[in-house]
């Protein structure tokens, strides 16, 4: 579990992190959402013990982050941004040096680092230096390095920013097995990453937190939520969709004879849309409903806290 | 910190560092030594033109061994990886001082032929000569720890270098009446004394003469303790800017 109570970071006069409190349970896999600058990658460094909190504290399974540092960090495995490495090491030194710094030994450490290069598919490329490898296989080295003593706290800054779209799939479906019985911290601003990994996402603004919720409630609370869009052969009276109960507005849409209906907070419409349609005898070829936009919610939701 | 040690030293041997600077001390501690030093010429079965040229071949040589200890580790932002691993600051300082440490008296070790050449042109004072390598591993601590010092203050290996370097020579040169000048119109006598003391050449040239003295010694391991302090403080401070 991790608990923070008004953790702060200040630089040089600027505050990186505001009175930022949250609790994170075990098992919940938590994606941090904020737009460069809003303070994730420093409340990462501050639980990893890497930076120094100006004032406040976390504690990590109910040890306090200042106190007992070493401890913590015991606790935790880190993917820093950027993936740090020793990047002109083997994959094998590497992962062996990380075991030694580990506290493993003798046959416990072979089998923690064999268990490594296999579970990552890294056995292949394990005599081969670091920075000679692709970002998907450094990105790999990164995780097996931050799970190869079984942490109980998990945290990923951007774990899948710069791999392609088959690396980034492997790198997610590889975090999803690993999230079982941990703590997961995951930083990103890649949403679609928040819909498919996360149990809850928090929104972070200039170092403050700005919604703490499930990803499907971050959705429903984007004005295009339930939105429905008509594609139509002849044009469509817009003025009768309008005046439907629940409808909240109409946007024309990008396509001829298109239009997108807007929902009330919390109203289905889709019911009126399809009798009106009946009643007007439209020919409408396709009717999309609209899960609610992430990445609107998310700017409507920084762009106040925007300097 | 076992494991920090190993990484270093593997890591420096991976990199080349390590042969470069064996090939580097050799060949100019050689030259020095047989050329600028007259070491047949003096028709002394001693090692003083070893001891007396190693303080300034070490300015130049050290500062190049201690430069990207930590310049390093802020530059590729593997320090990040460092500090959140459970390693304290001072481990991890110890750690690359003596893996640079250890590389430097693997050079000293390395210069036996010295040693066997003149036992078999003359009959030196072997315990002389011992003590003088003392002094030379005690000498090679303390610029060392400096240079892990100004490493830790810069993220460009080339400014620590020069930084190292120039303390270092501080340090040679502060006994020299071309410091000490300097210093003579704005300090008194009693200060100026103490100027003067700091020189690393008067402990290092009383041991290499085969006196050991405990202020000598002292000297040297007080300079060691108080640079990885001064590191420890800056690694601390500087870890995340």
């Amino acid at each position: 579990m991790i608990e923070l109570t008004r953790l702060t970071k200040q630089f040089s006069g600027a505050v990186a992190v505001d009175e930022l409190s949250f609790r994170v349970k075990a098992g919940e896999v938590l994606g941090l959402l904020g737009p460069n600058g809003a303070g994730k990658s420093t409340t990462m460094r501050m639980l990893t013990g890497f930076v120094a909190p100006t004032s406040g504290t976390a504690k990590v399974h109910g040890l306090d982050i200042r106190r007992h540092t070493r401890h913590v960090q015991r606790l935790i495995g880190y993917v820093s941004e950027g993936n740090a490495c020793y990047t002109e090491m083997t994959v094998q030194g590497f992962l062996s040096f990380i075991a030694d710094v580990r506290g493993y030994r003798g046959r416990e450490k072979k089998q923690r680092v064999t268990a490594m290069l296999e579970q990552f598919e890294l056995l292949e490329v394990h005599g081969q230096v670091i920075e000679h490898l692709s970002k998907g296989f450094q990105r790999r080295v990164g995780l097996a390095q931050a799970i190869l003593h079984d942490p109980a706290v998990l945290i990923l800054d951007e774990p899948t920013d710069g791999l392609d779209p088959n690396q980034k799939h492997r790198v997610r479906e590889q975090i999803r097995e690993l999230a079982r019985n941990k703590v997961v911290l995951i930083s990103t601003h890649v949403l679609e990453e928040v819909t498919t990994l996360c149990s809850r996402a928090l929104v972070l603004g200039k170092g403050k937190l700005l919604a703490d919720s499930t990803p499907q409630e971050l959705e429903s609370r984007s004005r295009y939520h339930q939105a429905v869009t008509l594609f139509a052969r002849q044009p469509l009276d817009l003025m009768s969709l309008a005046v439907l109960p629940g409808v909240a507005g109409i946007e024309r849409g990008e396509v001829t004879n298109s239009v997108r209906v807007l929902a009330r907070p919390g109203q289905v419409i889709v019911p009126q849309i399809n009798s009106l349609i009946n009643a007007k005898g439209w020919s409408v070829f396709r009717q999309e409903v609209e899960r609610g936009s992430l990445s609107e919610v998310f700017r409507s939701l920084t762009r106040e806290s925007r300097p | 910190m076992r494991a920090l040690l190993k990484r270093e030293l593997r890591s420096a041997g991976s990199t080349a560092t390590v042969y470069i600077y064996l090939v580097a001390f050799l060949l100019l501690s050689g030259i020095c030594t047989f050329y600028g030093g007259e070491f047949y010429e003096r028709n002394h079965a001693d090692l003083n033109p070893f001891f007396e040229y190693l303080p300034w071949l070490y300015i130049l040589l050290l500062p190049a061994l201690g430069m990207r200890l930590w310049s390093e580790e802020r530059k590729s932002g593997s320090i990040e990886l460092l500090m959140s691993l459970p390693v304290s600051a001072l481990g991890a300082v110890l750690a690359k001082f003596f893996a640079s440490w250890i590389i430097a008296m693997a050079g000293l070790l390395l210069t036996f032929p010295l040693v066997l050449t003149v036992n078999y042109l003359g009959e030196p004072d072997n315990g002389v000569i011992l003590c003088g390598y003392l002094a030379c591993v005690l000498l090679a601590g303390n610029f060392l720890a400096i240079c892990n010092c100004t490493s830790a203050l810069t993220k460009s290996p080339l400014l620590a270098f020069l930084l190292g370097a120039a303390v270092c020579l501080f340090f040679i040169a502060c006994g020299s009446s071309v410091i000490l000048d300097l210093f003579r119109n704005w300090v008194s006598v009693h200060w100026l004394d103490r100027v003067a003391s700091m020189s690393v050449l008067a402990h290092f040239g009383g041991l290499t003469q085969g006196v050991i003295e405990p202020r000598d010694l002292l000297y040297f391991i007080s300079q060691i303790v108080a640079w990885i302090a001064i590191t420890v403080l800056t690694v601390e401070l500087k870890k995340a800017a």
